[in-house]
């Protein structure tokens, strides 16, 4: 009986991973080297690469920054009533909840050219839907839980003590969170850093709502990858496909460094 | 420093934590605050150290207005409760963190770093890391932490209730050393009275965000002002009907009026260890529970049960003997008022002049 378990354990498991991403490798080099690098030197694809990166960056800087401080604000804000809080906590999931595809749909809904505010957006000449602003709308709104979910149970955890007794040895708020607070979260933020980055490399649905999948202007490397699949390109897909695989793996094991860091302190 | 307090109130929601308390301090006294869990102590404390914000009422430091400012600004030092020690800092870089914030020099922080060290006995410990020192040697880093910066008063909250019972009474008298040397103002909080009262200059007995009474620890224990300060300093019993009571008949002029008596009030023995057999009464040993020290005797005379203490050198007693039960004075409390009434027949009605 447990032989069975542990073999249809061992199955699924093989069936789900192992096997795509062979699959995937195999697909890449099916016309070998020279396959897989015609298909990832070909421009659109060093656009489309450049566009994931770019987000990429864009989208973990600010949802780092915003993702700490919306953690400090709902775990040790004062002036924010519990009821708020409460509230703004349950609103951090709804990325969660929310199907990207229909995130995405809610900003083409709020900012799309047709809409007032895209609109007034058009005429200041800045466009957010079909262009890269809209896509890191997008990918921001899908990752932001990813961060404060990682930090604001380690806030809690820590407790204020700490940052009081900075605060009555003269610290500064500044001071404080640097010396004292910081060092106590820096590796939940790193592991929430690389959930995000994580996340928005290979975010589909989102993207490809606003972006319109415009080539050589908002087409990133999986909505390429979906382009190369309709049109039956399929070397150059695998390729791509294993280029961003390979980044994930790279961040898993990122990962659980972080994490066993994360223990340590 | 001299710290004087007036009409302090503070909400938290819609529990009333503090309720109108004034006091003063003068300089260089230890100030022990005391009372029950969850009555204001620490409210008022973290109130004092601008932790928590003042809703109405004055804090004065040296006569000047302090409620609006941060705690950076107070030159105060703070003893948490947990110590609150930063745990990715050394010993040492704990206690310097206070000066480096100050922006002292680099030779100045090392030389008061090790005074500090030296002072609490912490040499050979500096480059140790909060988790790897006992709960003891924590609460001297918070301590030399918390002094470091040379602050003007200092704030001890609970600063033993992590402590085991043993090591406990050593830090009591450590601080109480510490604290005289220096000759810094400090006020701490605890829930325990033998630590208040071995320790402090002045207790203030805190109850339901209420400063019932403030005090020299023999001034409290001798004249309790209140029923509560009475039963909570040192043990005792509630007596509904202390006329019954033998010595205690004129109870009856204040109808309503209950008694409180302490153990140390009672004596219990045989005839012949009382010279005044008259102000003595019958009772029965009901339990002894073997106390360490002493015995805790509890005997019923009447209906009423009272408890004592007796020394282990002296006969034991067994529940069910019949001892005769001599009773001091009682703490009488009605609904306005609060005195103590000596045992009238202790007084000898008819001396005798040999």
């Amino acid at each position: 009986m447990r032989r069975l378990w542990i073999g249809l354990t061992v199955a699924v498991f093989g069936l789900l991973l192992i096997v795509p991403v062979v699959r995937i490798a195999m697909g890449a080099f099916n016309e070998g080297w020279g396959g897989f690098a015609n298909g990832m030197s070909r421009p659109e694809t060093l656009h489309a690469l450049y566009m994931t990166v770019l987000i990429v960056i864009i989208v973990t800087i600010i949802n780092t920054i915003f993702g700490v401080m919306l953690s400090l604000y709902l775990v040790r804000a004062t002036w924010l009533g519990r009821r708020i809080k409460q509230l703004l906590n349950s609103i951090v999931d709804l990325p969660f909840a929310v199907s990207p595809v229909i995130g995405g749909l809610m900003i083409v809904l709020l900012l799309g050219p047709e809409t007032a505010l895209g609109a007034l957006f058009n005429k200041a000449g800045v466009d957010i839907v079909y262009a890269l602003p809209g896509m890191i709308i997008a990918t921001l709104f899908v990752t932001f839980p990813l961060i404060v979910r990682e930090v604001m149970p380690v806030l809690q955890e820590i407790g204020s003590a700490q940052e009081e007794a900075a605060s009555t040895l003269g610290a500064s708020a500044w001071t404080t969170f640097w010396r004292v607070t910081w060092p106590s979260i820096q590796w939940s933020v790193v592991y929430g850093v690389v959930l995000t980055v994580a996340r928005a490399l290979g975010e589909f649905g989102a993207v490809l709502v606003v972006s319109g999948n415009i080539l050589f202007k908002t087409q990133t490397a999986t909505t390429l990858v979906y382009q190369d699949v309709e049109n039956f390109n399929l070397t150059a897909a695998n390729s791509i496909a294993l280029v961003l695989a390979a980044g994930s793996v790279t961040l898993l094991l990122l990962m659980e460094w972080a994490k066993s860091r994360r223990g340590v302190h | 420093m001299h710290i004087e307090v007036s009409g302090l109130n503070k909400k938290f929601g819609d529990f009333q934590a503090v309720t109108n308390v004034n006091f003063e301090i003068e300089k260089g006294q230890l100030i022990g605050l005391l009372g029950p869990s969850g009555g204001g102590k620490t409210s008022i404390l973290r109130m004092l150290a601008g932790l928590e914000s003042v809703d109405e009422g004055d804090i004065l430091f040296h006569g000047k207005r302090v409620n609006d400012l941060p705690p950076q600004e107070r030159g105060i030092g703070f003893v948490f409760q947990n110590y609150a020690l930063f745990k990715h800092m050394s010993v040492e870089d704990n206690i310097a963190f206070g000066l480096e914030v100050k922006k002292w020099s680099k030779p100045k922080i090392k030389a008061r770093v090790a005074e500090l060290v030296e002072l609490t006995g912490l040499s050979g410990f500096e480059k140790r890391y909060p988790h790897q020192l006992s709960g003891g040697q924590r609460q001297r880093v918070a301590f030399a932490r918390a002094l470091a910066p040379e602050p003007q008063l200092l704030l001890l909250d609970e600063p033993f209730a992590a402590i085991d019972a043993k090591i406990r009474h050593e830090l009591r008298s450590w601080l109480r050393d510490m604290i005289d040397r220096l000759g810094i103002t400090s006020i701490f909080v605890t829930h325990d009275q033998d630590e208040a009262i071995e320790v402090a200059d002045q207790i203030m007995i805190i109850n339901k965000g209420r400063l019932e009474q403030k005090g020299t620890p023999w001034e409290i224990y001798k004249n309790p002002e209140s029923p509560f300060v009475a039963s909570f300093i040192g043990e005792s019993t509630i007596v509904d009907d202390v006329s019954s009571l033998r010595g205690f008949g004129n109870a009856t002029d204040w109808p309503g009026t209950k008694a409180l008596i302490r153990p140390e009030y009672v004596e219990v023995g045989k005839p012949s260890d009382f010279n005044l057999l008259s102000a003595t009464e019958k009772g029965i040993v009901r339990h002894v529970h073997f106390r360490g020290s002493e015995w805790l005797v509890e005997v019923e005379v009447g209906s009423t049960r009272l408890v004592t203490y007796r020394s282990l050198e002296k006969e034991i007693l067994h529940p069910g003997d019949e001892v005769q039960v001599l009773i001091h004075r009682a703490y009488l409390f009605n609904d306005n008022d609060s005195w103590v009434m000596e045992n009238k027949l202790k007084e000898d009605p008819l001396p005798v002049h040999i």
